[in-house]
């Protein structure tokens, strides 16, 4: 383009400069049209997907969707899970941070297997602790060795122990992303704000609550984001545990398409999952923000 | 012996050692704590590697030895010669791959763009990419099948790569500009003056320095193609991935399959993370602000 720019008399009679489209354009333009077609188009399609029958607008699917007897127990598995879950593993993930911070031995290796779930699916982490957990799996085999009863750990009739071992798979699985993002948070935090709380006599506590915790907002404000929205996809482990003893709501979006053949009303439970989602970030969004707010006064 | 020597010694000033100690406890304690955590991660797959290793007649044991006593490849082979499973690797693989050259070809120029130019709509540009990183992956699945059966393209892996680039673009192009960012501008302006083309100096200069942290984004994105099991096992029905064959015939499998899928799925990402170690807080910290 450069090499034959064309002579000064061509560039006289065409009104070059206002038609050249700037590079950054022709760079962005494939990413906004693929993201166009395969992100905005489906959400719209599956908008219309939920509210349109044979004779335009109805509510049947979404009214289906609620009156199937595995709706409700989905949706209280959803939520129950992300509020136990969710400040469980951060407060594990802030823990290991810490102890990484502080630098034990074999740091490296630690950080290395602390990091390892980050790349496995939630498909195999149901897996492996489906060895540990059926009724003649590894923790049992313990248990007996031991002298111990051995518990039917994934029995549908035990709610308690089903949900257990479904949340320390996601815990065991899911926790390594938010210690990766507070590990990048910690580095960004120069060691001096919390060596000059320690000359001054702070307790750890002292310097965690004042001192690291705030200065590391802005990373678990993100992590917090990121995982409660991927909490809300979970189902696979679910999937791979317990079968349908435990429902949640992506895992009927999966039933209600593959098994009961019925596209709308799993597009009507996306819906659900888009809407928890979005009004989620939001909430987060302005609760962390508010609180920014009052700390700089 | 020394105690009757040290004797004499004793009248010196007392040297308070305890806070010594528990320094020492602490550090001892602080060990001890990371050795736990990471037991709890290892020991699971120690053991889900423990079950795909036994024979299907020491699984049926009860209690089960923790001690690899009884190791055989049996378990894996049937597995791995199962209807569909090396089918199901080979398309993995094709759509990890896919996946990763058409989100690089996409995604890289506008991650560049998003580095080096001031254009018009940037923060809106900006806040669309983060907003797509929260798109459930069911919301679009499910019209997605719908859009690939008019367009006869439901059941193949191209199908899967579509889907899959579409999730990790928005990544792509984040962790793409974040790299560039760190390669300083102005090497690139030396290479313009000594006379190479935009896209010379992008290729030459720019291109080198950028690699490794393309390339990790790169190994980013083939792992989460390579993880992801609703989408595929909507898109699909014969040209299924590995996750997605695994997540459909779990129901009707013995636990010996689905240790060995489990096995399967589990050893590749060991070795991703092993590749991507170094890039890993890098990737997160610069990316997500």
């Amino acid at each position: 383009m450069t090499v034959d720019s064309p002579p000064a008399p061509v560039q006289l009679d065409t009104p070059a400069r206002p038609r050249r489209i700037p590079p950054a354009v022709l760079l962005i333009a494939p990413s906004i049209v693929f993201m166009a077609l395969l992100l905005g188009w489906p959400v719209i399609q599956g908008v219309l997907q939920a509210f349109r029958g044979d004779e335009g607008f109805t509510l049947d699917y979404i009214t289906r969707m609620v009156e199937d007897p595995y709706f409700w127990p989905a949706v209280r598995n959803t939520l129950l899970l992300i509020a136990v879950m969710i400040p469980l593993q951060f407060v594990f993930a802030i823990t290991m941070a810490l102890l990484l911070r502080s630098n034990p031995r074999l740091n490296k290796v630690h950080f290395f297997v602390w990091a390892i779930p980050l790349a496995l699916s939630d498909l195999a982490a149901g897996l492996v602790w489906l060895s540990i957990f059926n009724d003649r799996g590894y923790l049992n085999s313990v248990l007996t060795s031991l002298g111990l009863d051995s518990i039917p750990w994934l029995a549908y009739d035990n709610p308690a122990t089903l949900f257990l071992c479904v949340l320390v798979a996601e815990v065991w699985r899911s926790t390594s992303l938010v210690l990766v993002i507070v590990v990048s948070g910690l580095q960004g935090i120069p060691k001096d704000y919390d060596e000059a709380a320690q000359v001054f006599g702070a307790t750890f506590w002292q310097r965690l609550r004042h001192v690291t915790l705030p200065l590391l907002k802005p990373s678990l404000q993100v992590a917090l984001i990121l995982r409660t929205i991927l909490a809300f996809q979970t189902f696979a482990v679910a999937q791979a545990l317990t079968g349908q003893n435990f429902p949640l709501v992506v895992g009927e979006t999966y039933r209600w398409y593959t098994a009961l053949q019925n596209p709308n009303v799993a597009a009507a439970l996306a819906l659900v999952i888009l809407v928890a989602s979005m009004l989620i970030s939001v909430f987060y969004l302005r609760a962390l923000r508010d609180k920014g707010q009052e700390g700089t006064r | 012996m020394t105690t009757t020597q040290m004797k004499p010694l004793a009248p010196q000033p007392e040297v308070d050692t305890s806070p010594l100690k528990r320094l020492r406890r602490d550090r001892a304690l602080l060990q001890a704590a990371c050795i736990v955590i990471s037991l709890f991660m290892l020991v699971p797959i120690y053991l889900i590697s423990l079950a795909a290793l036994s024979t299907r007649e020491s699984l049926n044991d009860f209690p089960l030895s923790l001690l690899p006593t009884n190791l055989s490849f049996e378990t894996l082979g049937a597995f791995l010669g199962s209807t569909g499973i090396l089918g199901a690797f080979g398309n993995s693989l094709i759509v990890g791959i896919g996946t990763l050259l058409i989100s690089a070809l996409i995604g890289i120029p506008a991650g560049y763009a998003l580095a080096r130019f001031a254009f018009p709509a940037k923060e809106p540009y900006q806040l669309f990419l983060l907003f797509t990183r929260a798109l459930p992956i069911v919301v679009l699945s499910v019209p997605l099948a719908r859009l690939f059966l008019t367009v006869d393209l439901y059941d193949t892996t191209y199908a899967v790569i579509l889907l899959h680039t579409a999730l990790a673009l928005p990544t792509t192009i984040l962790i793409s500009a974040s790299v560039f960012l760190s390669v300083p501008i102005d090497v690139e302006e030396a290479a313009r003056v000594f006379g190479c083309t935009p896209a010379g100096a992008f290729l030459k200069v720019v291109m080198p320095m950028a690699l490794p942290g393309l390339a990790a984004a790169s190994i980013f994105t083939f792992v989460m193609s390579w993880n992801e099991v609703l989408g595929a096992s909507i898109l699909t029905l014969d040209h299924r991935t590995l996750p997605a064959q695994v997540l459909t015939s779990l129901a009707d499998s013995p636990l010996a399959y689905r240790f060995a899928g489990g096995f399967a799925l589990v050893i590749p990402s060991i070795i991703f993370i092993a590749f991507m170690r170094r890039y890993l807080t890098n990737m997160w910290g610069s990316t997500i602000r």
